[in-house]
């Protein structure tokens, strides 16, 4: 187009726009008709129709929901019943038609016929009734079970008139009874049963969105750190290092476990005599708290010797394990102490059994907790070590030691993974999940070095980002509703397992959310506090953490409120919460239950909203 | 005795940033780097405490090789060199005090600066380096209630937390006006005069230099095209250093 309006024939231009504007209609009609198509197919798999709503059934099952949501199930009154009888004869007597004078001074009924044959139409006409009322027609037989014929509405002069059909019967020569009751509503209303139990179940939601915040929020944090491309990047690691954290981590969760279950030992033989117990209690947090002061000294302007190194470490231990020990008598008394205030505290009781939990929780996280510091710690003592070998040894040495921790941490690694596939799988072939694996890994280990061999060191933080993040992104993906259904499977029904469901979901979101808030701060800063000679952690509390705190409590709040709106559905599955009652009073068609569920929820949500944007404004 | 000895760094994308740049910095000596931006001067200061990692070529520090340190021996360097920057780096939503401490994060142990513990002693000395540059009474402030000129004062101050033998400063005072700006170069005129501590500052203009430097090396392109006493620069010189087309002003 460009070259032809530069031709000296006048008419070339103008035709090749014509065709081009041709070519554009013509591909404007294809597209057009491309989208028509999509959204024709759109119609018929979502089946698009407007059939049924024209039918009479649809239209009044519809409305009677309706009416019935308008009409949520909050407040009643207590109600006055004030019942008129009339003799009835079902058959007819011998004598022929009885007659019967009515009292007309209050409210009375006639029944024409007076008699009549079991499954017969009568017509019952009522005078003097209260103007606007309702209530039921019984029939009441000698029995006097109450066998609802029909209902009344009387009009605005008390008078109303029925016709209903006589239920089939055995004849009886007495008389029987036509039993009209009218109610009245008295004093002042109440709140029904179900808004009191949608107020208790509403109150389990919020708290649910609460702790599943909680939980997640603290788990996030540090995720987001390793999910941040900022501060991962310059994380590397030569070839040695990265093999020997891997083979050091596993020792380190072995010695880990050993070690918490030698705590755990001496704290039981300490609880037997609870004087000793107690003194434990005391002693070893102080004892560990003396240790850690004396191998952390405050400033050091000399770098230490070797030997006074060795007692550090051997101190700063001595001060962990007898931490570990003191954190296992705490959790032992707080379960004590918790269970015994449970009955003394009455109505607060529930403050003991917190207390009582959390002992509980300590003590069967301690374990893990301190298997898998202990694997950070000597996983990174592992890299210490490697980068040291790999800096005072001759760079050729420094292959052949690469290729034997290549190939070792190799399998080390793949044998990890063929243990997690014989857990799931349960194949009960070592070939396939212990030897077979371990030879792969080995070649893969080979095969890394090999092809890093001209390279200094690995982006180890970069291979960390990635991983972090793929799994973030699965998770994230896999909704709320679909772990809680797991999760209910492991906990049983109940707002527990809503809670862990929502905490995991909340993780997953929130550390993404987070690590992004990570990659935008200023770097300015970092590179200051890095320029001071801080290590690694000391500037993220320093640079980082203070420049992520408003908008982490931003997102924190956002997904608070994510989570209330969550938990209102965590109960169809089991998941505890509203959703619970709501689903069972759909399943049911009690729609105005439901109703006020529905209500509840939208409140909840609405206040929620207006509270953590409140509190966003007034934070951040 | 700072020696820089063929200090060579190329950038990922292949950007050639310094080139053999050599020179040495006696102790005691306030030398001014000046040069175009992007001739390599941020990239140059950035080398010396290795916040960059220089591609090839030697660091010298009084005998001790600083580009072949490991990560613990660069700690106990980097917290022996000041650093003072354009945009002051200061962490906006902490206190000024906080700011002030962190130039003791290399000596104080991280197991305690974690939980934003530090020695009396430190925090006495942070109220003396505060109270030398004037801004004492703002120590409880947050930093970006500071204006410009206060906020580099706490990069001094903190610079000077850190009792360094030598400052780097990258630019102080490029977003500075030029009333602020002689105020914070006289802070550095007196550290470097009466403390003894060494000053390699990048500098735009040159009257500044003239005033405060014993000394001036230019970079174009990556290259140190100049190396003597301020006065030195001619006409001549300046369009060597500053290109062609460059015109003095001031």
């Amino acid at each position: 187009m460009n070259a032809s309006s530069n031709n000296s024939s006048g008419n070339q231009p103008q035709k090749s726009t014509k065709e081009s504007a041709m070519v554009h209609s013509v591909r404007l009609g294809l597209g057009v008709l491309v989208v028509l198509v999509v959204y024709a197919y759109g119609f018929q798999v979502t089946q698009v129709s407007l059939k049924e709503i024209n039918e009479t059934r649809r239209q009044e099952s519809f409305l009677r929901i309706l009416r019935a949501l308008a009409h949520p199930d909050i407040l009643e009154y207590e109600r006055e019943e004030f019942p008129v009888e009339v003799p009835f004869y079902m058959p007819c007597p011998q004598g022929g038609e009885p007659q019967t004078q009515p009292d007309t001074s209050g409210p009375y009924m006639i029944v024409t016929p007076a008699c009549a044959e079991a499954r017969s139409e009568i017509t019952v006409e009522g005078f003097n009734f209260e103007p606007n009322a309702s209530g039921p027609i019984n029939f009441v037989p000698p029995s006097g079970v109450n066998l609802q014929l029909g209902n009344l509405q009387t009009d605005s002069e008390g008078h109303f008139t029925s016709t209903v059909t006589l239920p089939r019967r055995q004849p009886v020569a007495e008389a029987q009874t036509i039993r009209a009751i009218t109610r009245r509503n008295v004093g002042m209303p109440h709140f029904t049963r179900t808004a009191t139990d949608t107020w208790a179940k509403i109150i389990e939601t919020v708290f649910l969105a609460l702790l599943a915040t909680t939980f997640g929020v603290f788990l996030s944090i540090p995720i987001s750190f390793l999910a941040a491309r900022n501060l991962m990047k310059d994380v590397t690691s030569p070839m040695a290092g990265v093999a020997l954290t891997v083979l050091a981590w596993p020792i380190g969760i072995f010695i880990g476990l050993q070690a918490a279950r030698l705590a755990s030992l001496a704290s039981q033989s300490l609880n037997q005599n609870a004087l000793f117990g107690v003194a434990g209690l005391v002693v070893s947090p102080v004892a560990g708290w003396a240790l850690a002061r004396w191998a952390l000294p405050q400033v050091e302007l000399q770098p230490p010797t070797r030997s006074m190194r060795v007692f550090r470490l051997i101190a700063l231990l001595g001060a962990a394990l007898l931490g570990v020990l003191g954190l296992f008598l705490l959790s032992f008394y707080a379960r004590q102490v918790g269970l015994a205030l449970e009955e003394p505290l009455k109505a607060f009781g529930f403050l003991g059994t917190f207390v009582a939990n959390l002992g509980e929780i300590v003590n069967a996280l301690l374990t893990l907790l301190v298997a898998l510091v202990s694997g950070a710690m000597l996983g990174s003592l592992g890299g210490r070590m490697g980068t040291w070998v790999t800096g005072h040894t001759p760079k050729t040495a420094v292959l052949g030691v690469n290729f034997i921790l290549g190939a070792s941490s190799g399998a080390v690694l793949m044998v990890a993974l063929g243990a997690v596939v014989e857990w799931l799988y349960e194949l009960g072939n070592p070939l396939y999940t212990m030897w077979g694996p371990a030879i792969a890994g080995a070649l893969i280990g080979l095969v890394v070095v090999f092809r890093n061999r001209q390279k200094d060191s690995l982006p180890v933080g970069m291979t960390i980002y990635y991983v972090t993040r793929t799994i973030l992104n699965t998770l994230r993906s896999i909704e709320a509703f679909i772990m809680a259904i797991i999760f209910v499977a492991l906990l049983s029904t109940g707002p527990f397992a809503g809670v862990m469901a929502l905490s995991l979901h909340t993780v997953a979101a929130l550390a993404k959310l987070y690590s992004e808030q990570v990659e935008s701060i200023m770097p300015g800063p970092l590179e200051a506090i890095r320029a001071t000679g801080a290590t690694r952690l000391q500037t993220i509390v320093y640079a980082v953490i203070p420049q992520i705190v408003p908008p982490y409590i931003s997102f924190t709040m956002y997904r608070w409120d994510i989570n209330v709106r969550m938990s209102t559905i965590i109960g169809f599955v089991g998941g505890g919460g509203i959703g619970f009652l709501l689903q069972q009073n759909i399943n049911l068609l009690n729609y105005r239950a439901a109703s006020v569920q529905m209500l509840a929820i939208t409140v909840v949500v609405a206040v929620m909203d207006f509270i953590s944007s409140q509190l966003r404004e007034r934070v951040v | 005795m700072l020696q820089i000895i063929n200090l060579t760094k190329i950038y990922d994308g292949g950007v050639l940033a310094l080139d053999k740049v050599s020179f040495e910095v006696p102790k005691g000596q306030f030398t001014a780097v000046i040069g175009l931006s992007g001739s390599g001067k941020s990239t140059l200061l950035r080398c010396i405490n290795r916040l960059i990692d220089p591609t090839s070529g030697q660091i010298l520090w009084d005998g001790t090789d600083i580009t072949a340190a490991s990560q613990d021996e660069l700690r106990r360097i980097r917290r022996k060199i000041g650093m003072v920057f354009q945009h002051f780096n200061l962490v906006h939503r902490s206190s000024v005090i906080t700011n002030v401490l962190g130039g003791r994060l290399g000596y104080v142990n991280p197991a305690w600066s974690l939980v934003n513990r530090f020695p009396k002693k430190d925090i006495e000395k942070a109220m003396q380096q505060m109270a030398r540059v004037g801004i004492a009474d703002k120590a409880n402030y947050r930093a970006d209630e500071l204006s410009g000129g206060q906020q580099q004062r706490v990069g001094i101050a903190r610079a000077m937390m850190q009792d360094p033998e030598i400052i780097l400063a990258d630019e102080p005072v490029a977003s500075l006006d030029p009333v602020l700006a002689h105020s914070i170069m006289q802070y550095l005129e007196q550290i470097n005069k009466e403390d003894g501590v060494t000053v390699l500052c990048s500098l735009h203009f040159l009257d500044l230099v003239h005033r405060y430097a014993d000394r001036v090396v230019a970079l174009n392109e990556g290259r140190l095209v100049f190396d003597g006493l301020p006065t030195e620069i001619d006409d001549i010189k300046f369009k060597e250093i500053y290109g062609q087309e460059a015109e003095r002003v001031g």
